[in-house]
């Protein structure tokens, strides 16, 4: 384990230093460690970009990579993608919507398979953040596998959160329901070229207003024609972390990281498998597993 | 493993890109697909920064002979000499010699079951293991077929 933190130190000194098949390597490192290497950066800055499957997410990303690259930024990806229940193998996909054309060395795109993990998102993507800051990339940005409703780990884990949802979502009632758009800073209708868009952005907007929250932007925006990115950018980069967020920040933070020890628990597939055989209860099972846990003082 | 499935230059055609990354998919693998017309140093920086293992370069164009062995270059200059590289496509048998020369393991044609391709890397995970010859910078006396 030593030689191991050494071996990611090392690498996070060369990839500061601007070698970047060490910040490659770093981040496989980070991935596969058994216990998360912990980095901070000052200067962090990363948004989540969250929202249903086929809204567009990865080719409003490439968009916005392209505006941020002309304006001089270096941007990194980290691009989740579902990882099989039954396979266990992954088809990912997201970058070839962000490669229209060659990014060159300003750009940092890695995708990942979301695992196993709960929430769909592992605690470590926050320490890839951290290190690609630390490396200087000035703009991160987190995209998640396409989810529901209820699915919002990611806003532990990044300072702004970006919802992308297409037009034809379903009526106000669905904007009615509680979870990701409590959460998100701003919310982007993609698609704006197809009909509905303006309707579903008016419903989410109304929506919003019902709950007395008119401070946050409801963009229309087309990814495919490249419509409504610079405005939406303006607005990313000109909001200010929330500050009721911010318990539920923590609470979904304190959730994720529970979740990644006990996931990452060396007893875990020998206590399902007493589980299978009806040997314990599952509240024995927590017992057993969340005793260790704290013991290890972790 | 992580793996690339790359079309590299000009060749709109990648239906068989497809099907193999889905086998590789089911076969447990995660797979990072780049798209098409891919250029060679697009391809070797998409390698780097997916930390791949494995590169899969399909081509249909006849344009094989120049851009492979290109790759193949390009990632052993890039200190990528690990990856393992194979290829598929529409390759004539009279080319074979050059691609193994320039770094290919395996080179897969049309009609070849898809379970072939999975038992390759399992075999090239297991001479990585044993610290056979496998990646595009060791030695190239071996190759799969």
């Amino acid at each position: 384990m030593a030689l191991e933190l050494s071996n990611i130190n090392e690498l996070l000194e060369l990839a500061i230093s601007g070698d970047r098949r060490s910040l490659s390597r770093l981040m496989t490192k980070i991935a596969e460690s058994p216990q998360i290497p912990k980095f901070h950066s000052e200067s962090s800055w990363t948004l989540g970009v969250t929202g249903p499957p086929g809204a567009g997410k990865s080719t409003l990303i490439g968009q916005m990579v392209k505006h941020w690259v002309t304006a001089g930024e270096s941007v990194a990806v980290l691009a989740l993608d579902p990882t099989s229940p039954i396979s266990g193998g992954s088809f990912l996909a997201d970058r070839i919507r962000m490669e229209g054309d060659d990014l060159g060395e300003t750009v940092f795109v890695r995708s990942i398979a979301s695992g196993n993990i709960p929430g769909g998102i592992s605690p470590y993507i926050w320490s890839m953040c951290q290190a690609l800051s630390l490396c200087g990339w000035t703009r991160i940005v987190v995209e998640t596998v396409g989810t529901g409703q209820s699915e919002f780990r990611i806003a532990a884990l990044v300072d702004r959160l970006l919802l992308v949802d297409g037009p034809d979502r379903g009526d106000i009632i669905q904007a009615e329901k509680a979870g990701i758009l409590e959460l998100a800073d701003v919310i982007a209708i993609n698609k704006s070229d197809l009909p509905r868009a303006v309707s579903s952005a008016q419903s989410i907007r109304t929506s919003l207003a019902l709950s007395g929250d008119d401070s946050r932007e409801v963009l229309l925006v087309s990814a495919l024609e490249g419509v409504g990115v610079e405005k939406l950018i303006s607005t990313i980069e000109s909001c200010e972390p929330r500050s009721e967020r911010n318990e539920m920040i923590m609470r979904e933070r304190l959730i994720s990281e529970w979740d990644s020890l006990l996931v990452t628990h060396s007893e875990i597939d020998e206590i399902i498998a007493k589980l299978c055989i009806g040997s314990i209860t599952v509240n024995e099972a927590i017992q057993i597993l969340s005793s260790s846990i704290v013991q290890s003082g972790e | 493993m992580r793996v690339v499935i790359a079309k590299p230059g000009l060749d709109g055609h990648d239906r068989g890109a497809k099907v193999i990354a889905r086998a590789l998919r089911d076969g447990g693998h995660d797979v990072i697909y780049t798209g098409l017309r891919k250029t060679p140093s697009d391809i070797v920086r998409i390698v780097n920064d997916e930390d791949a293992e494995v590169l899969g370069l399909s081509t249909l164009s006849g344009a094989h002979d120049s851009l492979i062995p290109k790759i193949c270059n390009h990632l052993r200059e890039a200190g990528l000499g690990n990856v393992i590289v194979f290829a598929g496509g529409i390759i004539p048998e009279r080319d074979l010699e050059l691609l193994y020369k320039s770094g290919v393991r395996a080179v897969f044609g049309p009609g070849t079951p898809t379970s072939d391709v999975l038992d390759f890397l399992e075999e090239a995970l297991l001479r990585k293991q044993n610290k056979h010859p496998i990646g595009v910078g060791d030695d190239l006396g071996w190759h799969w077929n």
